[in-house]
């Protein structure tokens, strides 16, 4: 509904520029931006795009939460609100509601919106959009979250650094890059340090890539929770409390999401301080995790290096061994349908801590011949009893964790019956099996 | 064209002279400019069609003294224009503005309000039992928040912060903020929202003072916003259906409304429902007035519609399952504001329940609401740990 005279006129814009634009429409009415704005970084600093190129450069008054927020609301679909190279002081969060729109900065070095002076606002950003975009730009220090996006569609995350700075503490923002109940998805060339929960975290939705991204220093570098098919390729997880979590959590709108790949990734030194606060999920990650399955299901991890986690390389468990009451008729707390296959492993298992590491590792002890270090793998062996055979104990075929190719790792499950560990062993034969790999995955609506 | 890329680099807020100075030049250079952004301007056949800058008459009215409102305009600069008030410091509504208020009202940092409701002329609201009515395009819900100077004597005198719109255009919903001058002789548009330093006595008779915010116009739909849509609260049934005193005794409000012409179809107000006053113990049992509580401060985001439903946790007042409305329920992306808590209500143990720690935040990544609020509100506390306290059971491990 808004035009340019009532914008004008509400945010009292200076005379000139708006008197030449006049005139430019004169003849021609709605017409493509040239990006031409009497700026003097001429035609080309926003490209071929299909709105206005709306150029921001710092205030360095203290008023770039009025220039900023003013773009986000003022912004129209096709729009590229282009943020110069700088610090943007941010002192309350920000939030887009407008469709189609890009952010885009001149690097996440060069471009950064910092919210070290932040108190009001549960986020940086809040998108409440589709066909949204953020790319070369960095947003540090925000009280809450990072970027948020409820509820949206065709949502890109380019080469964008979310960074909480200081030592890693609890007063950190829960998440960096956080899809909610979105839908195709695509995070790449990002970075996220410090958060107090996950880096990256898709949440609730549906067709996700996460790509060479870089998570470090969070609690959970990446993390895939109750969403279909995701992707998770050629990132670098390193000094987190744990590397990639893929979770299924009771309670939610979407639920028992599956479909989960994550290949080609670097897992390594995952051995951060747990800084996230009590009652959330993640705070019972153990430091030294390099990837855990909760109650999740069709997830395959493939060709991926794990190295020097010290509690557990990868994991799986479900959620009864959290001890966290739910009440949710429509949750499957169960991990199951997994396939672990050509991954390398190297170290780790060395230093088990948090609250389940001493506990497997007090379990491996009762063995008759307990191995120095935590195996490479381990399970909770807790099933869902539907999908066991009944005489053996061990899962349908269709419902198998397969590891298999893993180049000689080695294996623990903890035999978890929902109250007590009955017979936790180190055989690893019945998981001695392959599954149909998953499809990629296709984002519809945004090229990969 | 460029709109907001024209000024690049200015720096914000811009002298709202300039603005002015703007308007009365381009009215006469940019007639007919309005309306030709055709990708945001969909709905907008009527104003697209006009031949001159509409908007101009609209928020210039002519002579006359009734209200003055165009649903298919840009909003006006300045609330005078509407003449929605005959005097806006006194908040004294003009014809066809019709004053309201709720049973239990959502809580805005101790903020008092003036609630009223427009409607074009021989249009009226259609009465439903449950959900907001039905309104008319046109319609325009208007309130404005006001401290008070002293809490314990409301005769002595107000200071007027904020008027907010909410207008039913063609295409929907459209909240508008407009800022009232120190001088409280007029309130002028605000896109980006503020802050506005305020004080007032207590009472408990202490002086309080915070830096009250104005939400920015992407603001107004964190709370007015369901699957999506832009949408009114406080015109239900259930918060209506009390009495008021406008200056003429007590009246029930939906006998006024249909009175007057501004409902159809309403029943006699003892057949409708009836939300109970939070704080008034002979209006509903303890459960009934935390829930309402919970219901008109909360379940504006956390419905299975609202915003917060990632989050899993439904305060409607419909919602039956404990489970579903906090009752041992573990946070999902809660980060600080677990407070290390592990559910968000443990019957018996308010000091245990995620939800009290909550409340009792101002901290922007703890606090609920997250916005706007930036006090505790000590009373509505009592309240929900009295309610949280009387629960029974435990949450224990899973079975």
């Amino acid at each position: 509904m808004r035009s340019l005279l009532a914008s004008a006129f509400a945010l009292g814009l200076g005379v000139f520029p708006f008197l030449a634009a006049c005139g430019d429409d004169e003849g021609g009415g709605d017409t493509t931006d040239d990006g031409d704005d009497g700026g003097d970084d001429g035609p080309g600093a926003c490209g071929e795009i299909e709105g206005s190129c709306i150029e921001l450069e710092p205030s360095g008054d203290g008023t770039d939460v009025d220039l900023v927020q003013t773009a986000l609301i003022e912004a129209a679909p096709g729009d590229v609100i282009l943020f110069h190279a700088g610090v943007y002081e941010l002192d309350t969060g920000l939030s887009l509601d407008v469709s189609g729109v890009t952010l885009r900065g001149e690097g996440e070095a060069e471009t950064v919106l910092s919210f070290a002076g932040q108190t009001d606002g549960a986020e940086g950003l809040l998108v409440t959009a589709d066909d949204f975009t953020a790319e070369d730009l960095a947003v540090e220090d925000t009280i809450g979250d990072g970027i948020k996006v409820n509820g949206g569609a065709r949502i890109v995350f380019r080469g964008v650094r979310v960074e909480w700075t200081g030592e890693p503490v609890e007063e950190h923002g829960a998440y960096g890059i956080y899809p909610v109940q979105c839908s195709d998805v695509l995070i790449e060339d990002s970075i996220v340090r410090g958060a107090s929960d996950a880096g990256i975290y898709v949440g609730q939705s549906e067709r996700a890539v996460v790509r060479g991204n870089t998570v470090e220093l969070n609690v959970a570098g990446i993390e895939i929770e109750n969403t279909f098919d995701a992707d998770v390729y050629e990132n670098i997880a390193t000094g987190n409390t744990g590397g990639i979590l893929v979770f299924n959590l009771p309670g939610l709108q979407v639920q028992n999401g599956a479909g989960t790949r994550v290949y080609d990734n670097d897992i390594f030194e995952n051995n951060g301080p747990n800084f996230a606060p009590a009652g959330n999920t993640v705070a019972q990650v153990p430091p030294g995790t390099g990837f855990v399955a909760l109650a999740a299901h069709e997830v395959e991890v493939f060709d991926n290096r794990f190295a020097d986690n010290q509690t557990v390389q990868l994991g799986v468990i479900s959620y009864h061994i959290t001890l966290t009451k739910w009440d949710d008729p429509d949750y499957d707390p169960y991990s199951d349908s997994l396939y672990f296959h050509d991954n390398v492993f190297e170290g780790g298992g060395d230093l088990p801590s948090g609250l389940l590491g001493p506990v497997i590792r007090a379990e491996l002890d009762a063995l008759p011949e307990p191995p120095a270090v935590l195996p490479d793998i381990v399970i909770d062996g807790n099933f869902d009893p539907e999908k066991v055979d009944a005489k053996t104990g061990e899962l349908l075929e269709e419902f198998s964790i397969c590891i298999v190719g893993n180049d000689g790792a080695d294996f623990f499950t903890l035999d978890f019956d929902g109250a007590d560990f009955v017979a936790p062993n180190l055989d690893p034969t019945p998981h001695d099996c392959d599954r149909e790999p998953l499809a990629p995955v296709v984002l519809e609506g945004v090229p990969l | 064209m460029s709109r907001v890329g024209a000024a690049a680099g200015l720096p914000l807020p811009l002298s709202l002279v300039a603005g002015l100075a703007l308007w009365g030049g381009l009215a006469a250079a940019c007639g007919g400019d309005d309306g030709d952004r055709s990708d945001d301007d969909g709905g907008d056949a009527v104003d697209a069609g006009l031949p001159d800058a509409a908007p101009i008459d609209v928020c210039n009215p002519s002579a006359g003294e009734a209200v003055s409102f165009d649903p298919a305009a840009e909003p006006c600069q300045l609330l005078s224009s509407y003449r929605f008030f005959t005097d806006g410091a006194a908040q004294l509504p003009n014809q066809g503005v019709v004053p309201y208020d709720l049973n239990s009202p959502l809580f805005s940092d101790y903020a008092n309000k003036h609630r009223f409701v427009w409607l074009p002329p021989g249009e009226s609201m259609t009465y439903s039992p449950d959900g907001v009515f039905a309104m008319p395009v046109g319609s325009v819900i208007i309130k404005t928040f006001s401290y008070l100077r002293d809490l314990r004597d409301p005769g002595a005198g107000e200071r007027l912060v904020e008027t907010r719109l909410l207008v039913h255009r063609a295409d929907g919903w459209e909240g508008h903020v407009y800022l009232w001058d120190e001088a409280q002789t007029e309130a002028e548009l605000r896109v980006a929202g503020g802050r506005v330093p305020v004080e007032w006595v207590h009472t408990d008779g202490e002086p309080r003072e915070l830096d009250y915010v104005v939400p920015n116009t992407n603001q107004c739909k964190s709370c007015h916003e369901a699957s999506e849509v832009v949408t009114p609260i406080g015109i239900q049934a259930r918060h209506l259906n009390r009495d008021l005193d406008a200056g003429g005794g007590p009246a029930n409000q939906l006998a006024t409304l249909a009175e007057i012409g501004y409902l159809t179809g309403a029943p006699d107000p003892t057949e409708a429902p009836r939300a109970p006053v939070w704080d008034d113990p002979d209006s509903g049992t303890l459960d009934e007035r935390a829930r309402a509580w919970l219901d008109i401060n909360c379940a504006h985001c956390h419905s299975p519609v609202g915003p917060a439903r990632t989050s899993g946790l439904d305060l409607t007042i419909g919602q039956a399952d404990p489970a579903r409305y906090g009752v041992c329920k573990a946070p999902v992306a809660a980060g600080s504001g677990s407070g290390g808590r592990l559910y968000n209500i443990v019957p018996g143990a308010p000091d245990e329940s995620i939800l009290i720690f909550r409340m009792e935040s101002v901290e922007p990544d703890i606090r609920m609401p997250e916005l706007l609020r930036q006090t505790v509100h000590d009373e509505s506390l009592v309240l929900l740990r009295e309610w949280i306290g009387a629960m029974k059971g435990e949450c224990g491990p899973p079975e």
